[in-house]
């Protein structure tokens, strides 16, 4: 197709495409005529068949786990589904052209998750505001509120390129807030959680957005240095010794996740999203490979000083040894989480009727688990196919996009949602060291929906933009 | 940018890949391994999910389960728990299950191969899974009498019906309630079962079918029978009748259970050593036949069989190779050989019933919740050990040591049982193991039996087959008869 400097075009059929030159804006004088909204009332389309899936998954759980029906599907499932209306209403009016299916799968993806999370919280006989769903429907709202927020504000992606600098100030604040006294907080041996009042938030979350947005708008403007010139070595072209900066920064910061916050799954997430967009800028393999090779040295080191890091490979590689299935911090969720997918087996044990809350966390690092036991394989696999299909529609934006900076921070986005799905259903199957992440959307806690939610109004954004450029006309 | 993209993508889509194969390989390959592990709770939550079939005797329920409303949806309960403790075995939360609880576990919680298309319409229909019930051959009369008249002696009764296999009493002491292992509460369980693991007589022993003891003159029908059929010899051949017979290469000597020589005369007949229950005239008997005969004999009343009754029962012995001394002593029922109670018993079955062996069997009939039948008995001739010539010499040896030998206390009035004490030493200075077989009416037998004390019945070396085994196998039959 292209190469990595050359003229920027799409491939061929995708809506949007064009070349890179200035888009005209629409002349004030035009009248602007009436369409049809086709794209949105697909998506209204597929909300109202996503809100009927997510109460019936409601009512499901209370039948499989209870026996009987009650109110709660009403608080659980409609309170989801006016939300997620109100955004397409929105949508209706300040991004007509956005990428109809992201918001019904980030939608549906969120209800099974609510569902489950309210099937633990009947298995451990949590009521009211006890109960993680009910607080999950609360911060569905502020998360959703947010992107809503998000896309009314930012009018155009670009704008967030001026802000780079901000967006890398904001992440490093982020990132510091939990090493506080006061307002940090250690849970399970992690120190990643502020918590104020009655609620804990993990920022780790959110920096990810705004390292994504530094990312993208520091690569865009310093990919030629960081890609022109070089040594070739085994043939691949090796930056600059000066031009390691950067890299070396990401792998400093990384580390120190590693050890100060004790938490290995963010340290991998950030530094995983920072290769790939180096690499997309620059299109150089050899930053892969350095980094890759970077970040294995340091885990190497840090297994080897770090016991919690330890203990993780150990569990990882022989978890159902008696002795490490015994010991405290050994691998006895891992290998419950695994008893509770066979349980599932191909079809699950159907919602409600499995026993997920065996395994320690089951709503919330573990919810893969229990998706796993409850709808079995078949559940599984599309959930997983609903997460490909959300990535793919992120990429999609990348692929037709016309600014460097919107395509970066496009596959930016949808990167880390790939990857922390990769990163904490890899931990709970065991193809690689549990670290503990969030399942995106699905999982109880209010930092990860926030930060998934902003994701979601960022991609809408940016497609809208994408479909908005109209075609150069030669 | 569009290079690295497609790349990028190509990564992403591996990652995925990688996890469809390992939840594929951990949800489609591994499952059952993972449901197999001793650790994984979620199996045995499973089975209290399902309403386990009944295990019934006559009819009625001796283990049954009935909804609960704690988070198991069912509780395992034992009517009679310690009647039967030595059939049903014990059904727990993490320590595992026994006897037929075990054996038949298949069937119970309903994941038989033949029950497949039942469960899977369930599963649609959402219906609660429900398991098999099984109708056992025991006779609950016979087994009441045999528990009550081994009373707090350590040992064991079985009966068997000669005719067909039935077994239709099986008595293991001492007992325990299986109830106090079917609690839901597993530290409680696993306290009850360490108590009971330490408790003197091995309580969770089904000794019917487990436990091992020298048979002492109870292998005289063995030895009779190959002397009479292997070895050819009529039954009134002589030998040398002495009071202490040394054993060949050996300084060690043999003597009769009373001390003298068997009865009056140079010489004794097989009759009157069997009837008297001397040893002495045995081991000589062993010696002259030879290893082969007896060791085919003992082959043919099952030793060395391995039989499911369904459940696995324990491989009675009788051993190869032996030299003279050896073989003396194994003549008579010392030595080496070993035997369960169920095989003493199937001595009696098989001379009581003609000279062929019926394969033991405690199940009549499964049957499905929908009450069709998916497995009923049938009798199967398990061997021949005797031509119907030599069961009924037999049967007249044995009626004889009832009537005027040396089983006397085995006699009911106006019958006439058939019977062989035995006296089994176990070692220097240890308890005597203490037996009777036999069965009962002599010319139409209803009901065979085996009565073992263990431990010498408390009487260390002073007890006798005859003193205290025979009257317990008396009132069983006593039972048997007024059917």
């Amino acid at each position: 197709m292209t190469n990595a400097t050359g003229p920027l075009t799409a491939p061929n059929g995708l809506p949007g495409a064009g070349t890179a030159a200035p888009a005209p804006t629409p002349g004030r004088g035009i009248r602007r005529i009436r369409v049809p909204q086709k794209l949105r009332n697909l998506e209204l389309f597929l909300l109202l068949f996503v809100c009927a899936v997510n109460a019936f998954a409601v009512v499901l759980v209370q039948f499989g786990a209870l026996g009987y029906a009650d109110m709660t599907v009403f608080t659980l499932g409609v309170g989801l589904a006016v939300l997620v209306l109100g955004m397409h209403i929105a949508l209706r009016f300040v991004a007509t052209n956005a990428d109809p299916f992201i918001l019904p799968i980030a939608a549906l993806l969120n209800g099974i998750g609510i569902a489950v999370i309210y099937r633990i919280d009947i298995a451990e006989k949590l009521t009211g505001w006890e109960s993680t769903a009910v607080r999950q429907v609360v911060w569905s709202g502020v998360a959703i509120a947010l992107a809503i927020g998000v896309i009314l504000v930012i009018r155009n992606h670009r704008v967030l390129q001026r802000y780079t600098y901000i967006a890398m100030f904001v992440a490093a604040v982020l990132l510091l807030l939990p090493m506080l006294p006061v307002i940090g907080q250690e849970i399970n041996g992690a120190r990643v959680w502020i918590h104020v009042g009655a609620f804990s938030f993990q920022p780790g979350e959110v920096a990810k957005i705004a390292l994504a947005v530094f990312f993208a708008g520091y690569l865009v403007s310093r990919r030629d240095s960081l890609s022109m010139v070089g040594t070739k070595f085994l043939g691949m072209r090796f930056p600059r010794a000066r031009d390691l900066g950067p890299i070396l920064v990401l792998w400093a910061l990384s580390m120190s996740v590693i050890i100060f916050q004790r938490d290995l799954g963010t340290a991998l997430l950030y530094f995983g999203l920072f290769v790939v967009m180096i690499y997309v800028a620059t299109g150089r393999a050899s930053w892969v490979v350095l980094g890759v090779g970077l970040f294995l040295a340091g885990g190497v080191i840090a297994g080897q000083v770090l016991t919690y890091v330890n203990d993780r490979f150990t569990n990882w590689l022989d978890a159902f040894n008696p002795a490490i299935y015994d010991e405290v911090g050994g691998s006895y969720q891992l290998v419950q989480g695994l008893f509770g997918l066979a349980n599932g087996g191909l079809i699950g044990t159907g919602l409600g009727q499995g026993r997920p809350d065996i395994t320690p966390l089951a709503q919330s690092d573990y919810i893969i688990a229990s998706v796993g036991e409850e709808l079995g394989l078949a559940g599984l696999f599309a959930i997983f196919a609903l997460y490909l299909l959300f990535i793919s529609r992120g990429f999609r934006i990348s692929f037709a996009g016309q600014d460097d900076f919107g395509r970066l921070l496009g596959v930016g986005l949808s990167f880390t949602v790939a990857l922390q799905c990769f990163i904490v259903i890899g931990g709970v199957t065991r193809v690689i060291p549990l670290t503990g992440l969030t399942t995106p959307f699905m999982a109880a806690g209010g930092s990860s929906l926030v930060a998934n939610w902003i994701i979601v109004g960022l991609l809408l954004r940016l497609s809208d933009t994408v479909r908005n450029q109209p075609r150069l006309v030669i | 940018m569009t290079r690295e993209l497609k790349r990028v993508s190509i990564v992403v889509f591996l990652m995925f890949v990688a996890l469809f194969a390992s939840t594929t390989t951990i949800q489609f390959f591994q499952a059952d391994n993972l449901a197999s592990d001793a650790r994984n709770a979620r199996t045995i939550y499973a089975s209290y999910d399902t309403e386990r079939g009944a295990i019934l005797v006559g009819g009625q329920p001796i283990a049954e389960s009935v909804p609960t409303n704690d988070e198991f949806k069912y509780q395992r309960v034992y009517p009679q728990g310690q009647l039967y403790s030595a059939v049903t075995g014990y059904y727990t939360l993490g320590q595992g299950s026994s006897q037929i609880e075990q054996s038949l576990n298949d069937y119970l919680s309903g994941t038989s191969d033949s029950q497949f298309l039942e469960y899977l319409n369930r599963l649609v229909t959402g219906q609660n899974p429900q398991g098999a019930s099984v109708e056992l051959s025991i006779d609950p009369v016979i087994q009441q009498a045999a528990y009550d008249a081994l009373g707090s002696y350590q040992g064991a009764v079985v009966a068997i019906e000669p005719s067909t296999g039935r077994i239709l009493a099986m008595v293991s002491k001492p007992d325990f309630d299986p109830n106090t292992l079917a609690v839901h509460d597993t530290q409680t369980v696993l306290d009850t079962y360490d108590s009971l693991l330490a408790a003197p007589g091995d309580p969770l022993i089904n000794k019917t079918i487990n436990d091992l003891n020298p048979p002492g003159s109870t292998f005289k029908i063995v030895t009779t029978s190959a002397a009479l059929q292997n070895a050819n010899l009529p039954i009134d051949h002589t030998e040398p009748n002495l009071a202490r017979l040394p054993l060949p290469g050996s300084d060690s000597t043999v003597s009769n259970a009373g001390g003298g020589t068997c009865g009056g005369g140079d010489q004794v007949t097989i009759a009157t050593a069997f009837i008297l229950s001397c040893n002495i005239p045995m081991a000589e008997l062993g010696v002259e036949m030879g290893e082969q005969p007896l060791a085919d004999m003992a082959k043919a009343f099952g030793f060395g069989s391995e039989l499911t009754v369904p459940m696995d029962v324990s491989t009675s012995v009788y051993p190869r190779g032996l030299d003279d001394a050896q073989l003396a002593l194994s003549a008579f029922g010392q030595g080496s050989d070993v035997a369960t109670p169920l095989q003493i018993a199937m001595l009696s079955a098989a001379v009581a019933n003609g000279g062929k062996l019926m394969t033991p069997n405690l199940v009549d009939a499964i049957q499905a919740p929908d009450l069709s039948v998916l497995e009923s008995f049938e009798a199967k001739e398990l061997s021949t050990p005797l031509t119907s010539t030599t069961a009924s010499q037999l049967s007249d040896l044995m009626v004889q040591a009832v009537d005027n030998g040396a089983a006397t206390n085995a006699r009911i009035d106006g019958v006439s049982v058939a019977g062989k004490t035995g006296t089994a030493e176990n070692g220097e200075g240890d308890p005597y193991t203490l037996w009777f077989t036999g069965f009962a009416p002599a010319d139409n037998p209803r009901v065979a039996v085996a009565v073992v004390v263990e431990d010498g019945g408390g009487l260390g070396q002073s007890g006798s087959g005859n003193e205290l085994a025979a009257p317990i196998a008396k009132r069983v039959l006593e039972a048997g008869l007024s059917k």
